[in-house]
C-alpha cells in the first residue's frame, strides 16, 4: 500500500512539473491525443521529464490534468470573451440524424430522449415540408431561467445556458416554462456507463436522476478549442457555430462572416415574437440539398 | 351508545351534552373509518417506496407531459383551502351570524387542505432530499418561491386562526370532561395555555381574532393567485392568460363552499348534530354555492371565449381538444355537471335541501378536481414545436396506479386531518357568546318551521 501511494505521490509531483509547461513534447502529445484518451485510458505514454528522465503516464491522467474538472461553481462563469451563437441551414438537412446519434453519445443519453430533435415542420398547407434539427436555444431572456426556484440553471457570460445537476430540485417548472421543449428530464436512474466520472454541468456527465437535463453546446469542447459533437458529425455541414464577438462561424468545412450569412440567407429566430432572444439562428429552407424524403424507419420509430 | 360509559359524564347543559359527547365516546364507525384511511394511506405509502426508489420513472409523466395529476391535485387542495377564510373571514366579517357554527368545519378543512397541498407538492419534486434548497439557494424572481412563501404564510395564519378560536372549547374540555384517558387531559390542560374566561382574556382574544380575520383575506387571494401565476407565468396554451388568477381564486371558492357542504352534511348526520346544523343552514350554504358558481362561470366564459373565437395556432389545437377532442367527455362533464347543472338545480328550493345539496356539492368537488387535470394535463400536450423523435409513450398521460394510489392516499390524509381534529376538539363553537348562539338556534329552528 506504502509503495503505491509513494508512487502516486511521484506521479502527481511529475504531473505538476509538467504543467508548469517546461515540457513542450509533453504537451503537444497531451493535446494530439485528446480526442482519443477518453476510448484509450489503458494506453500509456512515454514522456520526458523535466530532470531528464523517461516516465510512463496512462493517457487519461494527460487529459485530465490539461482540461481541469470544471466544478459546477466554476461553471457558472462563462468562457471569457464569448459568445456562442448557432446557425442552422434548412436548406442543407436531409435527416441524417447524425448530430442527434453523436449527441447520444457524448452525453451518455438513450435513444428515446434525445437532447437534439430533427421535427418535420410543415409552415403551411402549400408549402412543401422540411427538417428541422432542434436544440436547445440557449436564449438570451430565457424563460426557464427566469422560474428557476434555486437558481440551478442559469445564463452564463459566453450565452450558454447551463444546468446544475447537484443543485436542481426536479420541480420540472423550467420544463414548462420552456416554449421550444427543449428540456429533457431523468425520470429514472440513467445508464450505468460514466458513473465514475466526476460530475461537471459542462458534461452533464454522469447525469442524475431526478434532475432536468438539455443541450448545452457541449462547453467540455469549447474549452478545448473544439466543435460541438452535432457540428463534426453533420455530414452536410447544417450546422454553423462560433462566436458573435469574432463575428464568424464554422460548420468544420467553410468559415463565414455570421453577420454576412445571416444578411445574405435572410437568417432568422424561431419564434421571435416570444422575446427569449434565441442564439440560435436558422436559414430558411430554400435551395435545398436534397429533396424531402421521410424515412419509412424514421416514422416507424417515431 | 353514547352514555353506556360505568361513570357517566356530567354536562352543564344540553348544548354541552350534544357538542362534547363524540369528545368522550368512539364508536366503531369511528375506528372502521380510520381504519380504512389508514388502509389506502398505507397502500399510497408503500406506491411513494417505489417512487422514491425508482424514480418518478413510475408515473406516466414523461418530457411533454411533464406534470401530471400531483399538480392537479396540488392545485385542487390549494383550492380547497381557501374556504377557511371564505366562512371565518368574509361572513364573519360581513357579520353573518347564520354562518356561525361552520367556522370551525372550514377552518378545519383549511388547515388540512393547505397541509396535503404542501406535501403532495414534496411528491412530485425528482429531488425531495433537496427540499431545503427552497430556502438555502431560493431565487426570488421564481413564482414557486412566491408559492412557497404564501403557502406557509397562510398555513400558519390558519393555525393560528383555528387555534385561537378553539381555545375557549379547550378550556372548557379540560374542566368539563372527566372521563377520557390521561393523555387527552394532558393535552387540553397544555393546549388550554391558562384560558380562564377572565373579560381580558377573552377582549385579547376578540382583538386579535378580528385582526386574524382580516389578514386571512389578503393571504388567501394571494394564495391561489400565486399558484395560477405558476401557470400564467410560461407560454402554455391555455396557461397564458391573464384571466387566469380570478379565474383561479372563483373557482377555489366554489370547491371551497361545496367542500364545507360535504363536511357539514356528514358530520351532521355522524355527530347528531341536526339541532345546530339546521336545514336553514343548508339552504344558506346551497344560496352561496350558487352565487360562487355564477361567477366562477363568468370567469370561465372569459377563460374560453377569446381563444375559442380566435382559433390561434396551438391555442386553437388547444381549445378543439377541449372542446370536441380527446377531453372533450370530461371537459363538458365539469363545465355542465359540475358547474351549469348544479346552477340551475340549485335556483330551485328543494335541491339546497340537505340530501339534494350533499349529492350537487359531491359533483362540484369531482368537477372541480377533473377540472384541475384539464387545466394542467392537455396544455402541456399542446407545445409550439411539434412532439416528434420521442418513445411512444411520450405522447399521451394515462396515470398509473402508483399515481392514483399517492393521489388516493392524499385525499385519505386530508380526510384523516379532518376526522381526527373533529374526534379531538368541539366542532361547534360551544362558549362563544353563549346566549347569542342559543339565540341563533332557536331563530334557525324558527325558520326551519316556516320553510
Amino acid at each position: 500500500m506504502e509503495n503505491n501511494d509513494s508512487k502516486n505521490d511521484s506521479r502527481r509531483q511529475f504531473i505538476k512539473k509538467i504543467s508548469t509547461g517546461s515540457l513542450l513534447a509533453a504537451s503537444g502529445l497531451a493535446i494530439t491525443s485528446l480526442t482519443s484518451c477518453k476510448e484509450s485510458s489503458k494506453e500509456k505514454t512515454t514522456l520526458l521529464t523535466t530532470d531528464g528522465k523517461l516516465v510512463e503516464v496512462s493517457n487519461s491522467e494527460i487529459s485530465s490534468l490539461e482540461h481541469k474538472h470544471i466544478t459546477p461553481k466554476e461553471s457558472r462563469q462563462g468562457i471569457p470573451g464569448k459568445k456562442w451563437v448557432m446557425v442552422v441551414d434548412l436548406g442543407k438537412c436531409k435527416n441524417a440524424k447524425k448530430c442527434v446519434d453523436a449527441c447520444d453519445k457524448h452525453h451518455n443519453l438513450t435513444p428515446d430522449r434525445p437532447y437534439i430533435k430533427v421535427l418535420e415542420m410543415k409552415d403551411n398547407e402549400k408549402s412543401s415540408p422540411y427538417w428541422m434539427p432542434k436544440k436547445c436555444f440557449q436564449c438570451d431572456n430565457p424563460p426557464c431561467v427566469k422560474v428557476c426556484p434555486v437558481g440551478a440553471t442559469y445564463k452564463r457570460t459566453d450565452g450558454i445556458v447551463l444546468i446544475d445537476n447537484e443543485r436542481c430540485i426536479g420541480c420540472r417548472f423550467c420544463m414548462a416554462a420552456c416554449p421550444y421543449s427543449a428540456r429533457v428530464f431523468n425520470w429514472a436512474e440513467p445508464p450505468e456507463e460514466n458513473q465514475d466520472e466526476l460530475y461537471s454541468p459542462e458534461t452533464s456527465i454522469p447525469s442524475k436522476i431526478g434532475t432536468v437535463g438539455k443541450c448545452d453546446f457541449c462547453p467540455d469542447m469549447l474549452r478545448k478549442n473544439m466543435l460541438p459533437h452535432c457540428v463534426t458529425k453533420c455530414p452536410n455541414g447544417v450546422i454553423y457555430f462560433g462566436d458573435e464577438i469574432e463575428d464568424t462561424v464554422t460548420n468544420g468545412e467553410e468559415t463565414v462572416r455570421l453577420s454576412t450569412l445571416l444578411k445574405d440567407k435572410a437568417g432568422y429566430r424561431y419564434m421571435e415574437e416570444l422575446g427569449t432572444k434565441p442564439r440560435v439562428y436558422y436559414l430558411p429552407p430554400v435551395d435545398r440539398m436534397f429533396p424531402f424524403e421521410k424515412d419509412t424507419e424514421e416514422s416507424s420509430e417515431s | 351508545m353514547r352514555n353506556s360509559n360505568m361513570k357517566p359524564q356530567l354536562f352543564n347543559s344540553e348544548r354541552e351534552k350534544d357538542l362534547l359527547g363524540h369528545l368522550v365516546t368512539t364508536s366503531l364507525k369511528y375506528k372502521l373509518w380510520i381504519a380504512f384511511l389508514l388502509l389506502i394511506i398505507i397502500i399510497g405509502g408503500y406506491a411513494y417506496y417505489r417512487q422514491l426508489t425508482l424514480g418518478l420513472v413510475v408515473t406516466a409523466m414523461r418530457d411533454y407531459t411533464s406534470w401530471g395529476i400531483y399538480i392537479s391535485n396540488f392545485v385542487f387542495f390549494v383550492a380547497i383551502s381557501l374556504v377557511g377564510s371564505l366562512i371565518s373571514s368574509i361572513l364573519k366579517l360581513n357579520k353573518n351570524e347564520w354562518a356561525k357554527p361552520l367556522t370551525r368545519v372550514s377552518e378545519i378543512i383549511a388547515v388540512a387542505a393547505i397541509i396535503c397541498a404542501a406535501v403532495i407538492i414534496i411528491v412530485d419534486m425528482g429531488r425531495p432530499d433537496r427540499f431545503f434548497y427552497v430556502i438555502t439557494h431560493l431565487r426570488i424572481q421564481s413564482p414557486i418561491i412566491w408559492d412557497v412563501i404564501i403557502i406557509s404564510t397562510y398555513l400558519i395564519i390558519s393555525l393560528l386562526l383555528l387555534y385561537l378560536s378553539l381555545l375557549p372549547d379547550i378550556a372548557l374540555c379540560r374542566d368539563r370532561l372527566t372521563t377520557i384517558p390521561k393523555w387527552k387531559k394532558w393535552m387540553y390542560r397544555i393546549t388550554a395555555i391558562n384560558w380562564t374566561n377572565h373579560p381580558k382574556q377573552i377582549k385579547l382574544l376578540k382583538k386579535v381574532s378580528r385582526v386574524l380575520a382580516i389578514t386571512v383575506l389578503p393571504v388567501a387571494f394571494a394564495i391561489h393567485t400565486v399558484t395560477s401565476w405558476l401557470f400564467a407565468t410560461t407560454w402554455r396554451p391555455g396557461w397564458d392568460s391573464t384571466n387566469l388568477g380570478p379565474y383561479f381564486v372563483s373557482g377555489a371558492f366554489m370547491a371551497g363552499a361545496a367542500a364545507i357542504i360535504f363536511t357539514m352534511y356528514l358530520m351532521r348526520k355522524h355527530l347528531k348534530l341536526e339541532a345546530y346544523i339546521t336545514e336553514y343552514h343548508f339552504d344558506k350554504m346551497g344560496r352561496l354555492l350558487v352565487l360562487l358558481s355564477l361567477v366562477y362561470l363568468y370567469f370561465n366564459i372569459n377563460e374560453y371565449l377569446g381563444p375559442a373565437f380566435k382559433m390561434v395556432g396551438v391555442e386553437g389545437e388547444h381549445i378543439t381538444e377541449l372542446f370536441v377532442g380527446k377531453y372533450a367527455p370530461l371537459y363538458w362533464f365539469v363545465q355542465l355537471g359540475g358547474l351549469v347543472f348544479p346552477i340551475i338545480l340549485l335556483i330551485i328550493k328543494p335541491f339546497r335541501k340537505p340530501l339534494p345539496l350533499f349529492i350537487i356539492s359531491l359533483f362540484v368537488i369531482l368537477g372541480a378536481w377533473i377540472k384541475r387535470f384539464l387545466i394542467v394535463i392537455p396544455s402541456l400536450q399542446h407545445p409550439y414545436l411539434p412532439i416528434q423523435g420521442v418513445d411512444e409513450s411520450y405522447l399521451h398521460y394515462n396515470p398509473t396506479w402508483e399515481e392514483w394510489a399517492i393521489t388516493l392516499s392524499s385525499f385519505a390524509w386530508l380526510l384523516l386531518i379532518i376526522t381526527v381534529l373533529i374526534k379531538l376538539f368541539p366542532v361547534i363553537p360551544i362558549q362563544e357568546k353563549k346566549e347569542e348562539s342559543k339565540t341563533v338556534v332557536e331563530q334557525n329552528t324558527l325558520k326551519n318551521e316556516t320553510f
